[in-house]
């Protein structure tokens, strides 16, 4: 059987996470090709309902990221918004089944293309010891 | 008073002309660019990547370029030259002569029909003369314009490109003419020229062939040069395992009479021997070299992965000769490391040639009247650097000193800034509305999606497979169209794309590239020229988020390109076109630190016509300046500061808040409102635009017995010593690097090199017995300051270098102060006793950056140094609309460079506050009454106060103001009945996205 290869949705700010993605790939610093990135303005504009989506959809993991707390929001305040929501809906996703540990809630900034890859790179290696999504294995336990 | 021209002239279509020519074309005047080949692009175009960010060359220019192409108010003129300047500032007429091209530009679509059946093969400039072209030709694959032109000297006259164009565009009879032009301006930015490597006949360059410039192994890296990007040596085309770069060739060569730096040479090495290293793991590559000079911001933590990470070997040591081997095409490097003699083989040799004025310099001075230097590089001085001697004429870029690309184009901004000030009254008298077609009604439409796989040269071709992507994409839903391009950036794939709109009815547009950040705008505007609205794109980051993180997996970077293509497509077929909203803009802006560069960057835009507030939090202006007290020149710094603020202090435009602190900042481009603070008073001021000067302070060591004994001092306190003509001392000992190119500040500080030789030379005026020691790790006395360099060296400083392992030991026994110091061929230790010691301590950020870039939401880098939107291209420019910055708050500088900066950023704020009223993001919130429960959730959460609550039809329901709305999404996250949507990122699109990345779907909906 082939090795379990995650798959995660990383839900980044325009600002300081997609852009410390972008600089990841300018300094050529490699990450394990898991992640399926969606560019959103602000990690506040991250609703719970797209978390549980890319969950109900097959997805292994879902990263979000943002600006550094407290003050690098380019919104002022989205990422506490963010922080709020994540805090919350990782206290909901043990009821639904899903390991809170599969939804990740992290800073990177513009100039942090290392700590985004490291963060990538850790966030694999994690969630492969966790396994498959319980949603995407219909019910059946597996790996 | 006469109007002045509200037209300039650019010479020379290098990047740093394009910039200029951009900034003064966005500011309302017009703008000629006069060419010399047949393509605008200049030398960067031919490089393959650059340094520190390892971005592709073309990648971050083609924008550029295709901009000044369609721009309405920017007039290329190629294949053209200077021919007679007459007139006064203001109001010159320039006689141009516009060489024949034979082909006409009107009707050439650039098809390349013509160059294919060409029976003539003759050497390729653009390509260093490593492959051969055809006499009808175009410069490089993307150039601009994109119109073939005739080589008439190698050309037979066989008639069979006439033949074969349908667009009948040959002409074989065209004359040269001369077209005279009225302009207020002009600004030089002619460039450089290489330096020719066979003058340096011991390196072999012209007799053996795996000799090769820097610039044609930047073709041979290239994907788009003679080798495809496969690293080749010439001779045989083998693949080397071992290459040696030489640097220096031409430049820091008394003998030669080239005693200058040429400045951007080792970045380059140090780049090209990474990029060949990516090409090829099994490569060694070495570097010979006399200083690593790896002064610009972040330059030196480049150097040290170079080194770290990708194995580049560094040899310090002049190269005495290079062999060829018998009976083999190996290279034999002989060279002196440590006082030993070595020989080494290498498969491939490539000299860093330096820069040299360019060509024909001293006769195109003549007809334009101004000064060259000793070197015939524009002649300026240190408080004017962007000023020829002639009055109304400016200069940017190579042409006044050899530079990288960032310090031409924020000097290319800085010129345009000038030329601005000049013709300030004729602003707005010359230039043209661009014409636009209708938008195209879609949103009754079924989706066509049309998708662009953008090969980048090999930067994503090299890794994913592209055409495996295109056939992929053809595949889903609501695509009727896709294709790969080489470069989908370029001029000519913008006009496929536009071609392929009309062609296919396609009315939404995906590009799958590189980053939507940089590149979005450029395919924003093509498909809008097609007449669909903006909105209709998007695109797929399958280069910085793709293939260049995952360069050893490609077949995994196939697929996470095709999930990554797939997603955006099923974003893509529910964009909604969007209106943006028109905004109005308070002409003011506001500059923050009264230095140097923030005294410049108010005076050039008060000249320009703007009010400004200049805020400075303490008592005075002049800032870092008021610590120097003479120069390398004979300027005296003192009474230029003196004269800079008499004239900031007499300029009714220009309001000081000295003592002043910015207490708060909100709004946004063209309407900020900002609260200053002077002890308990507050005051509120609006403007446009903000430009950050806050300048950097000197590092207190902590080594060295700083503090502790008080015969060390700091250079900059040394220069208050002999400026108050206190110095005596028998010994002096200069520690260079304190507190700069160390684990906790890996970075260069730039600055106290040139210091150091300043003060070293000062003491040798002031009292020639003294001796002085400057211990150093390199000496970085870049471009012309390396005059100053060997001026010391020649009256008598000596200097000694040391390495980490070998630092300095600085110690206090019954009271004399004794350094040892490793003498470096001996490898002895020995001692020095001086009557003082003076560190150079690093230059570091302003404490109050912090606090400054939280206030304006901008990003700072890792050593806390502002961070500009692109460390290449946008050098003074925040990622942030109508944010800027310059002078140290960027990065430690010297004064000509933070001049330039300050001016650079002023002339960027120019294209702001010269339009009366701008647009902004039309992709903000938007609500749907029906399902507003007017619970004013979003009210609450709105940092911006951007929603208003509303009675209609009886009942409360929120509203969004357009102009407060930043666009952030957050009241639609938040919304618990779903009435607001973030346009443009809706919760449909965002779903759809989502479930799109992770599963194939044949419908999604």
């Amino acid at each position: 059987m082939t090795e379990f290869d995650p798959k995660i949705v990383g839900f980044l700010c325009n600002w300081c996470s997609y852009a410390g993605a972008d600089l990841a790939g300018v300094s050529r610093i490699q990450y394990p090709p898991n992640i399926r990135i969606v560019r959103v303005m602000c990690s506040g504009r991250v609703d719970p309902a797209f978390i549980l989506e890319a969950f109900k959809s097959g997805a292994d993991g879902v990263l979000v990221a943002g600006c550094h707390l407290p003050a690098d929001c380019h919104y002022i305040s989205g990422n506490f918004k963010a922080y709020r929501r994540v805090t919350l809906l990782k206290k909901l996703l043990q009821q639904f089944g899903i390991e809170p540990e599969r939804l990740r809630l992290e800073w990177v900034s513009a100039s942090e293309g290392d700590r985004f890859a490291t963060i990538i790179k850790d966030m694999v290696k994690e969630i492969k010891k966790l396994g498959p999504n319980p949603l995407r294995a219909g019910g059946k336990t597996s790996g | 008073m006469v109007d002045k021209v509200g037209a300039v002239l650019v010479v020379g279509g290098g990047i740093a002309g394009i910039q200029a020519a951009l900034d003064l074309a966005d500011s309302g005047f017009r703008v000629y660019v006069v060419e010399d080949t047949p393509s605008i692009g200049g030398t960067m175009t031919q490089l393959d990547k650059t340094f520190p960010t390892n971005d592709c060359a073309m990648c971050i220019l083609a924008p550029k370029l295709v901009r000044a192409g369609r721009h309405a108010n920017v007039h290329l003129i190629t294949n053209a030259e200077i021919k007679k300047v007459k007139g006064e500032p203001g109001n010159f007429k320039v006689t141009i002569t516009r060489r024949a091209r034979y082909v006409d530009e009107e009707k050439c679509t650039g098809c390349g029909v013509c160059a294919q059946e060409c029976p003539v093969e003759a050497i390729d400039e653009y390509e260093q003369g490593l492959s051969r072209r055809s006499a009808v030709f175009v410069k490089y694959l993307q150039a601009v314009p994109s119109t073939f032109a005739i080589d008439r000297e190698k050309c037979i006259g066989c008639g069979t490109c006439q033949e074969v164009c349908r667009a009948d565009a040959i002409i074989y009879e065209e004359k040269d003419e001369d077209v005279e032009l009225s302009v207020g301006a002009i600004i030089l930015a002619l460039g450089f020229e290489e330096f020719d490597p066979s003058l340096k006949s011991e390196y072999g360059y012209s007799r053996y062939s795996n000799v090769v410039s820097s610039i044609e192994f930047e073709r041979i890296l290239s994907a788009t040069g003679p080798y495809g990007g496969t690293v080749l040596r010439p001779s045989d085309g083998d693949l080397p395992r071992k290459i040696a770069f030489i640097q220096c060739v031409g430049s820091r060569d008394a003998k030669l009479g080239n005693n200058y730096c040429s400045s951007a040479c080792c970045m380059y090495a140090i780049k090209e021997a990474v990029i060949a290293r990516e090409h090829n793991p099994n490569l060694q590559c070495t570097i010979f070299f006399m200083d690593i000079r790896a002064y610009g911001k972040e330059f030196d933590a480049y150097y040290s992965r170079a080194e770290e990470e990708y194995g580049v070997r560094f040899v310090r040591s002049r190269i005495s000769d290079v062999k060829k081997v018998l009976g083999s095409q190996n290279l034999i490097v002989r060279y002196v490391e440590d006082g030993e003699p070595k020989e080494e083989e290498f498969n491939l040799v490539v000299l860093s040639v330096g820069m040299k004025p360019p060509k024909h310099v001293e006769e195109l001075a003549k007809t334009i009247g101004i000064k060259l230097n000793k070197y015939n590089f524009c002649s300026t001085e240190t408080f004017s650097p962007l000023a020829t001697s002639r009055l109304g004429v400016f200069v940017c870029g190579a042409f006044s000193s050899p530079k990288d690309i960032p310090e031409s184009v924020a000097q290319a901004s800085g010129a345009a800034a000038r030329a601005g000030s000049l013709i300030a009254t004729g602003r707005g008298k010359l230039t043209v509305a661009k014409k636009l077609p209708p938008e195209i009604e879609v949103s009754d439409k079924e989706p066509r999606v049309g998708v662009f796989v953008c090969h980048c040269g090999t930067n994503i071709g090299g890794i994913v497979n592209v055409p495996e992507v295109v056939e992929y994409a053809k595949t889903l839903p609501s695509v009727v169209y896709a294709e790969h391009n080489l470069y989908t950036c370029s001029q000519d794939t913008q006009r496929t794309i536009r071609e392929k709109i009309k062609e296919h009815n396609l009315n939404r547009v995906v590009v799958a590239s590189c980053t939507p950040r940089t590149h979005e705008p450029l395919f924003r505007e093509t498909i809008r020229e097609a007449g669909l609205n903006i909105y209709l794109f998007e695109m797929a980051n399958i280069r910085d988020q793709c293939s260049w993180v995952h360069m050893h997996e490609p077949e995994k970077a196939t697929e996470k390109a095709k999930d990554l293509v797939r997603s955006i497509v099923a974003k893509a077929r529910l964009l909604k076109p969007l209106k943006k909203p028109m905004i109005d803009v308070t002409p003011v802006g506001l500059v923050i630190g009264g230095g140097l560069s923030g005294m410049t960057a108010s005076l050039e835009l008060a000249k320009q016509g703007f009010e400004v507030h200049l805020v400075e939090k303490e008592k005075e202006l002049g800032g870092n300046l008021r610590h120097i007290h003479y120069m390398l020149g004979s300027e005296d710094p003192q009474e230029r500061l003196r004269s800079i603020i008499k004239e900031v202090t007499e300029n009714e435009k220009i309001h000081v808040h000295l003592d002043a602190e910015v207490a708060d900042i909100e709004g946004y481009v063209g309407n900020f409102e900002t609260t200053l603070t002077r002890g308990s008073d507050k005051k509120g001021i609006n403007h446009g635009i903000v430009i950050v000067a806050t300048g950097a302070v000197e590092y207190k060591p902590t080594e060295y017995l700083y503090g502790i004994d008080s015969r060390v001092l700091t250079q900059r306190e040394l220069e208050e010593k002999i400026g108050e003509g206190e110095f005596k001392a028998r010994t002096v000992v200069m520690i260079q690097c304190v507190g700069s190119r160390n684990d906790e500040r890996p970075n260069c500080s730039r600055i106290c090199c040139v210091q150091a030789v300043k003060n070293a030379l000062k003491i040798k005026e002031l009292s020639p017995e003294t001796d002085v020691y400057i211990l150093y790790k390199d000496i970085r006395t870049y471009g012309f300051n390396e005059d100053y360099y060997r001026k010391a060296a020649d009256e008598g400083v000596l200097f000694i270098r040391y390495d980490d392992d070998h630092k300095p030991k600085v110690t206090q026994e019954n009271g004399t102060l004794k350094i040892l110091a490793m003498a470096p061929v001996l490898k002895t230790w020995f001692p020095i006793e001086p009557d003082l010691l003076v560190l150079s301590a690093a230059t570091i950020p302003n404490p109050d950056n912090e606090r400054i870039a939280q206030m304006l939401k901008v990003p700072l880098t890792k050593d806390r140094f502002f961070l500009e939107a692109h460390m290449k291209l946008r050098p003074v420019d925040f990622a942030t609309d109508g944010v800027f910055l310059c002078g140290l708050a960027h990065s430690p500088k010297l004064i000509e460079e933070s001049i330039s900066q300050a001016c650079g950023a002023a002339a960027r704020a120019a294209t702001i506050l010269s339009k009366k009223r701008l647009e902004v993001e039309g992709a903000i919130a938007n609500v749907n009454e029906d399902l507003c429960s007017g619970c004013r959730i979003c009210e609450a959460v709105c940092e911006y106060s951007a929603i208003e609550m509303k009675e209609k039809d009886g009942k409360l329901v929120s509203s969004v103001l357009e102009a407060l709305c930043k666009g952030c999404g957050v009241c639609g996250s938040t919304c618990p009945t779903g009435a607001i949507s973030m346009l443009h990122f809706t919760d449909e699109e965002i779903l759809a996205q989502v479930r799109a990345a992770l599963k194939e779907e044949k419908k999604y909906d």
